[in-house]
């Protein structure tokens, strides 16, 4: 059997971790994958901000909580032969400590209404997707285009996943999250989705472009996402859906307006199975 | 009956001891033996959780899959998860209960004895019959400890059996906790007034609302996944009109007052320990308990911080983001009344105050991802992802599973009558600590870089992280073979003395250790002050 063990990224991240610790750079977090994708929607960008803003929220708030205790650990020991001080009140402490995270909630909860209030807002869309979730693939449906398919896991993720396999999921592109049948987009545009299955929970998770909604079987949710980057974002089923929950990734292809054109003209043209659903 | 008669002569001779041999295990009705087998037993689910957890890291340790299928990994998850919640971390506190509660207020018992023996012989029958669906046709359940339909419908045999002995936990449960409120309500020394009352036994007096609140309503959304499933309703069905959201409603009114019920407990014991090892008053000690009280209020209105991503609609998601993002409030309260306590005292450092100082700094860690997880837009990406996975455990293992060996590291000289080995203890707690975060914080990472949770296996971005979250899980629970070590040998060493600890505050360490088989037969007259009234 090949070696699996790969020490030098370990490594590489480990060294990583301890100076990211000090220091996040923007860089940093695209390459090693520490930290939320920026992604590729306004939302996205939103979301990552309010993420990052609560992020250093917490940080100072725990800097200030903790270097007092690490402080009082080291000052306020018994082997220092300091005698125990006796006080248990200070109303103006806790007034203080009350008041003072009820206007930091009061901040945060400001901002993140209002982006909450955009990611709601899915009128005026310029193309509708309905996604179903089977257990354990995906359908779409272009409901503007009459035109439908599965995706499911591509073939060499397929073989490579089986127990001992014998084949390192390292040599294998995109493991796990790849699929024969992607969902391609035009840039730019409004894309609105609309999730349901048809048979248990499923959810429909893209990173990078700040969607998680679940697919439930007698209900139609609803989201909407407007990529501005060409290019091709991974994710997986994020609800707990049976035994191969871990295996029904998602696929989202941006490209330029004429290569979507192309591409459901082809497809429809081609592919009996696209045009007949 | 002999017993009987025993009970009748009880006050012509009031030191009679136990029964001998399994009688007084099986008829136990003696609060302090009773708290022994609940520790014993949620000691043992602590074990048989922990090894599954082992599975599931083993399997996690490299992307592919090596040793598992994925449906006996779902298995795992799920089972390891009710283990722990039920059998491990419930019924230990309900054991430090038992011990400590009459002993704190100054009762002879629990109230209702025979009733206390029945909650605890309920849940080795309920674990039993859990354990055993792991042989059953279709296997142990594996739709998640939470259950959601329409997935959990398609478990095998093992259906009836789960929802049966999530229903004798439930009852078990209920049953405790209305022996723990009619103990602290009837049976406190008459001088204990209710604000004098020592503040672990106000936490488990709020825990025991909140479970006698909650646990039917659990029970009652498992009893209507039943019906579904076998009497033809369609409670959670949308092919006959149902709606499985419903359920995820239900479940959580139950399950976000049930990680309070974890926690609060946890709360009291740490609220113990450090103003003993500070050698100093707790700080605002009715701020902590009116804390407690809006802590358990709020996490009513707060349980679909677990639904943000079912569709609901805005001014519901802004409601509950809200109501979610003020339990900050009291649990700062309490972080920070902790602080001002250790502030000028004159802190040692024996083994329940490192587990109780761990607990303050990585609860807090917990806390804080739990308040990045109020914020939805964001939540929407970390939901059902390896984030919440890591919030999660950091408050429940550095959180409530480091209190109760806190706990039990506290009053373990006052059980046995003999002081731990207090150098293996410290090794315990920091290569506990160690390796609890080793196993806990890269999960923040891979969360956030897009690990689903629940996955057998994963993309090979995720590797690296993986692999240090199963090597430090390995870590943790070797680590836990010390404590066994630890325990075996309670018995021998040192004598401890009445106090064990350097003028400790409450009334259990007025009586002697070990502390006898009955203790205040008579009420206790006066009070020892609180430290707050010492030198005033
Ligand atoms: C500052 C206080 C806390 C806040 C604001 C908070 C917030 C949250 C939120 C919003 C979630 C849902 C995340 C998601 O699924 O997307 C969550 C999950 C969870 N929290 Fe907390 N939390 C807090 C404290 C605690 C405590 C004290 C415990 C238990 C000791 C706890 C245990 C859990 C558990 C078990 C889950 C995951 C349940 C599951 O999906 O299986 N949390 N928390
Ligand atoms: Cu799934
Ligand atoms: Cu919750």
């Amino acid at each position: 059997m090949k070696a699996r063990w790969k020490p030098k990224p370990m490594l590489r991240q480990l060294v990583l971790i301890l100076t990211s610790l000090a220091a996040t750079t923007s860089t940093a977090r695209a390459d090693w994958g520490l930290n939320m994708p920026e992604g590729v929607t306004e939302l996205s960008k939103e979301t990552y901000d309010l993420h990052m803003l609560i992020f250093w929220v917490c940080v100072w708030i725990g800097v200030v909580v903790f270097g007092v205790m690490i402080y009082s650990i080291f000052a306020h020991r018994k082997s220092r032969g300091v005698t125990p001080a006796n006080f248990s009140h200070s109303t103006m402490a806790e007034v203080l400590w009350t008041a003072v995270p009820v206007v930091i909630l009061l901040a945060l909860a400001v901002p993140t209404a209002k982006t909450l209030v955009r990611l709601e807002d899915s009128r005026d869309p310029d193309l509708t997707i309905v996604a179903t979730g089977y257990q354990w693939k995906w359908h779409y449906r272009y409901q503007d285009e009459d035109m439908g398919f599965y995706s499911t896991l591509s073939l060499d993720s397929l073989e490579a996943r089986r127990k001992q396999s014998g084949i390192d999921p390292f040599t294998v592109e995109n493991y796990l999250l790849d699929v024969d049948n992607p969902v391609v987009v035009p840039v730019g545009k409004k894309v609105r989705l609309l999730l349901t299955s048809n048979d248990v929970l499923h959810a429909w998770w893209v990173p990078d472009l700040a969607i998680k909604k679940d697919a439930i079987p007698g209900i139609i949710n609803e989201t909407w996402f407007k990529a501005e980057q060409v290019g091709t974002y991974r994710g997986q089923c994020a609800e707990l859906c049976g035994k191969d929950h871990g295996y029904m990734p998602i696929v989202v292809e941006v490209v330029d307006e004429d290569a979507y054109r192309a591409w459901v003209d082809t497809r429809k043209a081609d592919d009996p199975q696209f045009a007949a659903r | 009956m002999s017993t009987i008669a025993a009970e009748v002569n009880d006050h012509a001779h009031d030191d009679h001891g136990p029964a001998k041999g399994i009688k007084r295990w099986l008829f136990a009705t003696n609060h302090k033996d009773i708290g022994t087998m609940y520790l014993i037993f949620s000691f043992a689910m602590f074990l048989v959780g922990g090894l599954m957890a082992l599975v599931i890291r083993t399997e996690l340790f490299q992307p592919g899959l090596q040793f598992v299928h994925p449906e006996f990994f779902n298995q795992m998850t799920t089972m390891h998860a009710l283990i722990m919640v039920f059998g491990a971390v419930m019924p230990a506190f309900v054991g430090l209960a038992n011990w400590m509660i009459p002993m704190m207020v100054g009762a002879p018992d629990m109230a209702l004895p025979r009733m206390n023996n029945w909650s605890f012989w309920i849940l080795p029958v309920a674990f039993g019959i859990l354990i055993s669906t792991l042989w059953m046709d279709g296997g142990a359940p594996a739709s998640g400890w939470t259950m959601y339909p329409p997935l959990v419908l398609q478990t095998g045999d093992a259906f009836p059996f789960l929802i049966f002995s999530v229903h004798l936990m439930g009852i078990s449960s209920i049953m405790g906790a209305i022996n723990i409120i009619v103990t602290i309500m009837n049976m406190r020394a008459p001088s204990m007034s209710l604000l004098r009352m020592p503040i672990f036994v106000w936490t488990w007096l709020i825990t025991a609302y909140l479970l006698i609140a909650v646990m039917p309503v659990l029970a009652g959304a498992v009893t209507m996944l039943l019906t579904d499933q076998f009497f033809g309703t369609s409670f959670f069905l949308a092919a006959g009109g149902g709606d499985p959201v419903m359920f995820q409603h239900i479940f959580w009114f139950f399950g976000h007052p049930e990680v309070y019920i974890m926690i609060l407990p946890a709360f009291g014991v740490v609220s113990e320990i450090i103003p003993t090892f500070a050698r100093k008053p707790l700080f605002g000690r009715d701020s902590m308990i009116y804390a407690a009280s809006c802590i358990a209020f709020l996490s009513f209105i707060v349980w679909a911080h677990h639904m943000f991503t079912v569709g609901m609609p805005l001014s519901g998601q802004l409601f509950f983001m809200f109501a979610t993002m003020l339990i900050a409030v009291p649990t700062g309260v309490k972080v920070f009344n902790w602080v001002a306590t250790m502030w000028k005292g004159a802190m040692t450092f024996e083994t329940p105050m490192l587990f109780a100082l761990a607990f303050v700094f990585l609860f807090t860690i917990g806390g804080f991802s739990g308040l990045m997880l109020a914020i939805t837009p964001a939540d929407i990406q970390y939901h059902d992802s390896y984030f919440v996975v890591a919030h999660f455990h950091y408050v429940l293992v550095p959180g409530s599973v480091f209190a109760i060996m806190a706990g039990v590291y506290y009053w373990l000289p006052k059980w046995t009558g003999y002081m731990y080995n207090e150098s293996l203890g410290k090794l315990h707690f920091w290569l506990s600590t160690i390796f609890v975060n080793l196993t806990f914080f890269p999960m923040h990472f891979l969360g956030l870089a897009g690990m689903p949770r629940r996955i057998p296996d994963y993309s090979t971005q995720f590797a690296d992280f993986n692999m240090i979250a199963s090597v430090g899980a390995f870590g943790f629970g070797l680590s836990q073979l010390i404590l066994i070590y630890v325990l075996l040998t309670a018995k021998k060493g040192v004598p401890a003395t009445d106090a064990v600890w350097d003028n400790p505050e409450g009334l259990e360490w007025t009586v002697p250790s070990p502390a006898p088989f009955h203790t205040f037969d008579t009420p206790p007259e006066v009070l020892p002050p609180l430290k707050q009234e010492q030198h005033a």
